[in-house]
């Protein structure tokens, strides 16, 4: 019988040299003054590009002191634009809700001839200029347009009032409800809402019910994008308007015209109120995006 | 509830997902849909639940006519395979659902829905967790607030698409023998989808087997594993090994083997292949009986030992004893064996009747089931 050799390296393996590994993840960090270097950068960009314009656009609001700029904004020809901005947005978005809404649902729920056609056409809004969006609709409804001589025949006015801007304000804002909710229902399916059904619910129940509460999130997202660029639109909404003062100006007109008269202080109180109405939209953004991405991330979980 | 499905024809695009599918099912019966997946099992189910309407054919509730009638007027409780539980809704929420979305005439008072919920999630038994969320739960207990919330509905019937596909092994041993005595308490005809052969014969009084949109064979456990229809059946419920053979009255004869195997029916002269299961393939110790082959491989799985073996001409055939059996252990690789078929099944070669008389074809088609 041989005798059993033990390997004692086996046993005790040869002490490692105890020294700190190096910092940084060899793979993918790079050398201390490249991050610097990339970070600094970056942030002298944002700071110059982004932070100082803001912070000008209230420091040229207030330059002048608080009474001046409560002034500029009690003016006759601004609460005009600000209720001009609200009505114009408050029709805009509920529209844009409903079509997002159909338009998703159609999408994510049904296999259709032209489909993807369909979901391109949702796209053109984002990729067309918004000075062709509003051009669009003075070669219809404008009074050398398709539709012009029929529409002067009735005495109604599209171009150059109320009605042109909120269409120009809808073409340009349709993506972004519709957007948000393709992905999110095409990752939810139908099974729920079949679960509704074969549980007695009616179509419109199995909505309210089962499909609205999945889609809460994302849909409040959409909206408050649709929202912020239905109030900030200047290129489509400016060549349908025609810049009557108190009548057909939005805030971001306003701005323009004030600017263009030199009156610095109104327009950049006006500015502000927009600036403001970003921050806002930036902050509620960043809250429901976190929301939005549980959603998505659950229902692929299940 | 007793069902009738006859004639259905369904297809997606050009592609036939139910061609002539024709079963009654009898109330209170507890029946599987077993099948690949794309053999129609699922389209069949939601076929059965308004989920998808036939191309044509007849759906009879009781005598009544569902083929057109939307889901939601067929009263059938659905389980979904991955729960479909809603999910910013309690689990009493989600049971009440059904309850609560009936028309305000005949919807129960609040109180009275919550009761109900309650005593089905007692049946369940998840009493206590009425006010979890879905996410709450685990895999099992998902599924079984998806049962009790389609029972809540007091189906006419019960279909459940996979009901235990998305949950581990353990569990679904467990849900399995849970799901049967429910069906023994609440008596409800039920309808189960699944690929598991081993689920559908341990749970089912009767499975019907599917394989590309149409039924091949429809039986109890029993008649389904001792006379498998078609070699398709066959093949689905267990690998089998498969050998070239000769019929001539009782005598079947495996090409290769010096003695016939008297047989207790009679087949058609002929041609045939000869069908046998890893756990009916035996080792035997003449050197007059059998097919010489040597084993390559012995594997040891839970309670049987799996033995892999090559024939003189060069086919692999599998053998499976039970580990308990005195000569599971004196098997090693490059041994020589010889082996012999103890029980099978005879299906004309090449799956075509041959026509010997018109009586005898039929018996070959159907696969009589052979004793040695």
């Amino acid at each position: 019988m041989t005798e059993k050799r033990i390997d004692h390296s086996l046993l005790d393996p040869p002490k490692l040299p105890f020294e700190p590994l190096l910092e940084r993840n060899a793979v993918i960090t790079e050398q201390p003054w490249v991050r610097w270097l990339l970070i600094g950068s970056a942030l002298l960009f944002l700071l110059g590009f982004l932070f100082l314009p803001l912070v000008a656009v209230f420091t040229e609001a207030l330059r002048q002191g608080v009474g001046v700029f409560w002034e500029s904004l009690k003016d006759e020809d601004a609460l005009a634009a600000i209720r001009l901005t609200l009505i114009t947005a408050g029709i805009a978005v509920p529209l844009n809700v409903v079509f997002g809404v159909a338009a998703a649902w159609a999408i994510a729920k049904y296999e259709f001839r032209g489909k993807a056609f369909l979901v391109t056409l949702i796209d053109l809004p984002f990729s067309v200029s918004p000075v062709v969006a509003g051009l669009i609709y003075v070669l219809i409804f404008g009074a050398q347009g398709w539709a012009g001589p029929w529409l002067a025949d009735r005495d109604l006015q599209i171009i150059f009032a109320v009605p042109g801007i909120v269409l120009a304000t809808v073409f340009v804002t349709f993506p972004f409800v519709a957007r948000e909710l393709i992905p999110l229902m095409q990752a939810q399916g139908s099974e729920h809402e079949e679960a509704a059904l074969s549980l007695g619910a009616t179509g419109w129940q199995a909505f309210w019910r089962v499909t609205v509460p999945n889609i809460k999130w994302g849909l409040l997202y959409g909206v408050l994008l649709c929202n912020a660029r239905a109030m900030g639109e200047f290129g489509a909404v400016s060549v349908v308007s025609g810049h009557i003062r108190g009548e057909t100006n939005t805030m971001p007109l306003h701005v323009e015209i004030l600017y263009n008269e030199y009156n610095f202080a109104a327009a950049f109180a006006v500015a502000s109120l927009l600036a403001g109405l970003a921050l806002v939209t930036l902050a509620l953004k960043t809250y429901l995006e976190h929301r939005h991405a549980d959603a998505l991330a659950a229902s692929h979980r299940h | 509830m007793d069902l009738k499905i006859a004639s259905v024809h369904k297809s997606f695009a050009n592609f036939p997902a139910l061609v002539d599918v024709d079963l009654d099912i009898k109330s209170g019966e507890l029946v599987a849909l077993l099948g690949p997946s794309g053999s129609g099992k699922t389209t069949l189910l939601r076929v059965l639940a308004g989920l998808e309407f036939p191309d044509y054919g007849a759906i009879l509730f009781g005598g009544e006519n569902m083929a057109i009638k939307p889901v939601r007027e067929r009263g059938v409780g659905f389980v979904f395979q991955h729960y479909a539980l809603f999910k910013h809704m309690t689990v009493l929420d989600n049971i009440g659902f059904g309850l609560s979305v009936r028309p305000r005439a005949d919807r129960p008072g609040k109180t009275q829905i919550r009761k109900r919920a309650q005593e089905l999630l007692d049946l369940v038994q998840l009493g206590e967790l009425g006010s979890r969320f879905p996410h709450q739960l685990s895999g099992g207990q998902k599924q079984r607030v998806a049962l009790a919330r389609a029972l809540a509905i007091d189906p006419r019937v019960l279909l459940l698409d996979e009901p235990f596909g998305a949950l581990d092994a353990k569990v679904r041993k467990d849900l399995r023998r849970w799901l049967r005595e429910l069906h023994l308490k609440t008596g409800t005809t039920m309808v189960f989808v699944t690929h598991d052969q081993e689920e559908a014969l341990e749970l089912a009084d009767r499975v019907v087997i599917m394989n590309r949109g149409r039924i091949e064979q429809i039986g109890t456990t029993d008649e389904v594993y001792d006379h498998p229809a078609t070699p398709f059946v066959f093949d689905f419920l267990g690998t089998p090994n498969v050998f070239a053979a000769h019929v001539d009255g009782r005598k079947v004869t495996i090409d290769g083997d010096p003695s016939p195997i008297e047989t207790h029916s009679i087949h058609p002269a002929g041609a045939v292949d000869v069908y046998v299961r890893p756990a009916e393939l035996q080792v035997v110790v003449s050197e007059k009986l059998g097919l010489g082959a040597t084993v390559t491989d012995v594997q040891r799985a839970g309670p049987v030992v799996r033995m892999l073996a090559t024939l003189d001409d060069g086919r692999r055939v599998e053998l499976e004893l039970p580990h308990a059996s005195p000569d599971a252990g004196s098997y090693a690789p490059k041994q020589r064996i010889r082996v012999r078929p103890r029980q099978f099944s005879v299906f004309p070669r090449g799956g075509v009747p041959r026509i010997a008389t018109p009586s005898a074809a039929h018996a070959a088609e159907s696969g009589e089931r052979s004793r040695a």
